[in-house]
């Protein structure tokens, strides 16, 4: 149906530079997820596409086509905000048919429309009342339907879960998944938890300081961080990031060695990811346990290392253990290593 | 603050905004700029030619006995009108916070007298008052107390001052009212569980709390007894007896349309606008304030 | 309003009588002046010039009433009711539709002297007709607008208090709104009808009780320059009702007048109390 491409896109606010020249290509009824923390030019970049911020530099093609200069209903998008944005006086039909109504269509065909997406979102009981008499997982529902109703090229997602309780963000994840996989249409979704992002992208762009550290599929970015940054972002808990000597072959720090690849020396940041570390008697890795978080099905460590670095393991399990005084081996395969330039914060091996 | 989003082009703004710029220009700017540039003339007794006498006749008027006393009645008769108006106010709002579920109904009744403009509230009062039918006049003087506030000056601006003040008492009431029921519960419990009694409450706990509320209503008591009191004037007093009940507002009225001195009238204008312009400047602080809170 | 829970704190026996009794002396002194007056719309000349007069109303109701309306003084009051129902709603329909517009123009575009023109329309605030009368009286006469509805409601339009409570109200609507208005297609004018305005209903019926009465009870402006009894207003109008020198008023006729001249205001408050409180506090704060 439609592929987006941004092209060294930037943004400036007076002198100040927000999006420092982010590229992607979203192939047709892909689902892109933007993640990063906040303030980190995420929105800003989702809110270009829709032409709701003017783009100072590089070219946002939309199907092939420069869309830099459109306005927004021109772009054949439609959007889901962070708030919902219902129009708070008219009913949930009238919300959701606003844009169709515009755009001049007939009536009847405007109540078919309607109808058809209140079908696929359980609306269907809803349609007279106004937001004020929805819940937060109702309104939800009426800003996507407002979406689909529209039959857009492309959909574009303003964290449109943050304002929901744990439980229903989970359930709505599921059902925004479902529709768009169902419907097919290409989708650019803005996000700061990277729960959502792993588990709702076919690709994920990593956004840091208006810079797009990493794209790639959730895996790749998890099993293949390119920045530190996308490293220590993605993943819960957060990689252990330490400071290490790469030496012929081996990787020093605080009294410990671990096996490097060749070719590596000097200064390096090399990250464990909690969850990869395992209980082993003769473990190279010894940590002094402060703290243990009991999860039920695995249980988090906290505590530091010899050196006094702060380090965290996941184990798998119940692991009952003394608070402040235990201190436990740990060892990692070679091949759960990270590492990462010191002064650049990109990967190295 | 601004808003994110606007709509673009200039034409349909400035469209938009014509119908308000346009009318201010030419009943609010020019008229403003007229009363000005007039204060610094003296007109010939005919009204053919006028004469640039600079700041003559601010210095004609600051040395005028007439215009100083009318200074001096326009600060005593809004500073009794405001406590008139507040203090009654004060006390029938901490009454009806008290009964928390008729409070809605005493709310209803007082609220009547805002809606009466304040020249029919004059004609109201002057009812009462009159020499001739008045009925309090003549319970009064079965007491023995000759009511007269055609000749008495005090008995006039007394008049005045309670004919003022009574709508007012309505408008205070509202605001008051409105505060107090915004007072947390909690700190009325603490107090009177660490002893306070009702009095002693209010007057150590509530009445601070209320602070904000009581300082807004000041200058929006002053502001309405220098400006909008002009109607109670007219219809009780004139301004009589001997400029007694004279205030500068009246005083405008009564040079520029009846004397026709247009030169001093717009120059008392003037010196109006500066007292405006200093009552807006404090209400403005005060918001700032509160915003900053 | 009411506070829900109603503790020991609140009332007590013998307090709350006194209370309710302070509070009904206090709604009687205030209610004194007008049920003196409505007695006196409805009874005889003669009772009311031999004091003391009745407290109690007398049976010349529809007599005075008839009278005041229909044949009145100089003029019927029924013509200066007319007057001061155009003036009213003119000013208070006037007021609003170009503070609409001109706050819609500030808060939601960006154009060329946008900062002058808000601070033009800021100093409007600060003075009063009180204080310009004699240079707008002027104005007017210019124009020829003396004795005629456009010279009674125009100077008195020219506020900025409405433009700002409008202002204030929509930098409180999130922008979202509009955004979502632009990505559904719709345009500013588009926007403005279907989103803003009916958003902007309370507001905008608050407003109108406030600026109705503002109008109605306006005085010095209608009497400079209503000098036809015809275009009088019944506010000003009550006044010329009283005979100068030294004949005695027709006291019934101007009393029922004086009723006839609140009835409109008072029923505006009573009926949309909560509009009106409303109005009141974000106009004024």
């Amino acid at each position: 149906m439609a592929t987006v491409d941004l092209d060294n896109i930037k943004k400036r606010f007076g002198a100040t530079e927000v999006i420092k020249g982010v590229s992607l290509s979203v192939q047709d009824g892909e689902f892109v997820v933007i993640v990063g923390p906040s303030g980190c030019g995420k929105s800003t970049l989702l809110r270009m596409v829709a032409g709701l911020e003017t783009i100072s530099e590089g070219e946002l093609r939309i199907n092939g086509t420069r869309a830099n200069d459109l306005e927004p209903m021109d772009r054949d998008i439609a959007m889901v905000f962070q708030n919902y944005a219902l129009y708070p006086h008219m009913s949930v039909a009238q919300n959701m048919g606003y844009g169709l109504k515009i755009a001049g269509l007939p009536k009847p065909e405007i109540a078919a429309k309607v109808a058809e997406a209140a079908r696929l979102l359980q609306l269907t009981e809803l349609l007279d009342r106004k937001p004020k008499q929805l819940s937060g997982g109702q309104r939800q529902r009426v800003a996507m339907g407002r979406a689909i109703v529209r039959a857009p090229s492309v959909f574009l997602f303003d964290e449109p879960l943050s304002n929901l309780d744990a439980k229903l963000r989970v359930q709505m994840r599921l059902e925004i998944k479902e529709l768009q996989s169902k419907l097919g249409i290409t989708s650019l979704y803005v996000t700061h938890d990277q729960v959502e992002a792993m588990t709702m992208a076919d690709r994920m762009i990593v956004m840091n300081g208006g810079v797009a550290e990493q794209i790639g599929t959730p895996l790749d970015v998890y099993e293949r961080p390119e920045t530190l940054f996308a490293a220590q972002f993605i993943g819960s808990p957060s990689m252990n990031v330490i400071a290490a000597e790469a030496h012929e072959g081996a990787l020093h720090f605080g009294g410990v060695t671990l096996p490097a690849p060749t070719g590596i020396t000097g200064p390096v940041m090399l990250g464990l990811r909690p969850e990869h570390l395992s209980p082993n008697p003769d473990g190279p890795v010894e940590m002094q346990v402060m703290l243990a978080e009991p999860l039920g099905a695995n249980t988090l460590l906290h505590g530091k290392l010899a050196s006094g670095a702060g380090f965290t393991a996941s184990l798998p399990g119940v692991h009952r253990v003394m608070p402040g005084e235990a201190s436990l081996r740990l060892s990692i395969e070679p091949q759960n290593l990270h590492l990462f330039d010191a002064e650049t914060g990109r990967r190295i091996g | 603050m601004e808003k994110r989003v606007t709509f673009k082009g200039w034409l349909l703004p400035l469209c938009l905004i014509a119908p308000q710029v346009v009318i201010s220009a030419v009943f609010f700017f020019y008229p403003a700029g007229q009363a000005v540039w007039q204060s610094l003339f003296i007109p010939d007794p005919f009204g053919l030619s006028s004469r640039f006498v600079g700041l003559g006749n601010f210095e004609y008027l600051l040395g005028d006995p007439y215009y100083r006393s009318a200074f001096v009645t326009t600060a005593i008769f809004s500073t009794l009108v405001t406590l008139t108006a507040m203090v009654p106010a004060l006390f029938l709002a901490v009454l009806a916070d008290r009964l928390v579920n008729s409070a809605g109904v005493y709310r209803t009744l007082l609220i009547w007298p805002y809606a009466v403009a304040p020249a029919v509230a004059g004609v109201l009062w002057l009812f009462m008052f009159n020499t001739r039918v008045g009925v309090v006049a003549w319970y009064l003087g079965q007491l023995g107390y000759d009511w007269n506030h055609v000749l008495n000056q005090g008995e006039a601006m007394g008049l005045v001052v309670v004919a003022s003040s009574w709508g007012r008492i309505s408008y205070n009431f509202l605001f008051f009212f409105a505060a107090l029921q915004a007072v947390p519960r909690s700190i009325i419990e603490a107090a009177a569980i660490d002893g306070a009694r009702f009095w002693r409450r209010f007057f150590t706990i509530v009445l601070p709390l209320l602070s904000p509320t009581t300082f807004f209503l000041l200058v929006v008591n002053v502001v309405y007894a220098f400006f909008e009191t002009f109607g109670v004037i007219h219809t009780i007093t004139g301004g009589g007896p001997q400029q007694a009940t004279t205030i500068l507002v009246y005083k405008v009225f009564s040079d520029g349309f009846v004397g026709q001195d247009l030169g001093s009238s717009a120059a008392q204008s003037v010196i109006l606008l500066v007292v405006v312009g200093l009552l807006t400047v404090v209400q403005f602080k005060y918001i700032e304030k509160r915003v900053h809170y | 309003m009411a506070r829900e829970i109603t503790g020991m704190v609140e009332r007590r026996g013998m307090g709350l009588w006194l209370t309710h009794l302070l509070m009904i002396i206090g709604v009687l002194v205030i209610f004194f002046p007008i049920w003196l007056a409505f007695v006196a719309s409805t009874v005889t000349q003669p009772e009311i010039v031999q004091p003391p007069m009745p407290l109690w109303p007398g049976d010349r109701f529809v007599e005075n009433y008839t009278a005041a309306l229909f044949s009145g003084v100089n003029v019927p009051v029924l013509t200066m009711l007319a007057n001061s129902m155009v003036m009213a709603i003119g000013i208070a329909v006037g007021k609003i539709i170009i503070s609409l517009l001109s706050a819609f123009a500030i808060v939601y575009f960006r154009f060329p002297g946008r900062n002058i023109f808000f601070w033009l329309i800021f100093l409007t605030l600060m003075l009063p007709v009180e204080v310009r009368i004699v240079p707008t009286y002027e104005v007017i006469a210019g124009f020829g607008m003396l004795n005629s509805y456009s010279g009674l409601i125009f100077p008195l339009i020219a506020s900025a208090t409405a433009t700002f409570l409008f202002r204030q109200f929509f930098l409180t609507v999130p922008d979202e709104l509009a955004e979502a208005a632009r990505v559904d297609g719709a345009g500013a004018m588009r926007f403005f009808w279907d989103i803003l305005l009916p958003m902007s209903r309370t507001n905008v019926a608050a407003l109108f009780v406030i600026l109705f009465i503002y109008g109605w009870n306006q005085y010095l402006w209608p009497l400079l320059i209503t000098t036809d009894p015809s275009m009088n207003t019944i506010v000003m109008g009550i006044k010329q009702m009283f005979p100068s020198g030294d004949d005695v008023a027709d006291w019934p006729v101007i009393m029922a007048t004086s009723i006839l001249a609140m009835v409109p205001p008072v029923v505006v408050v009573i009926s949309m109390q909560k509009l009106f409180i409303r109005g009141l506090v974000d106009s004024e704060k």
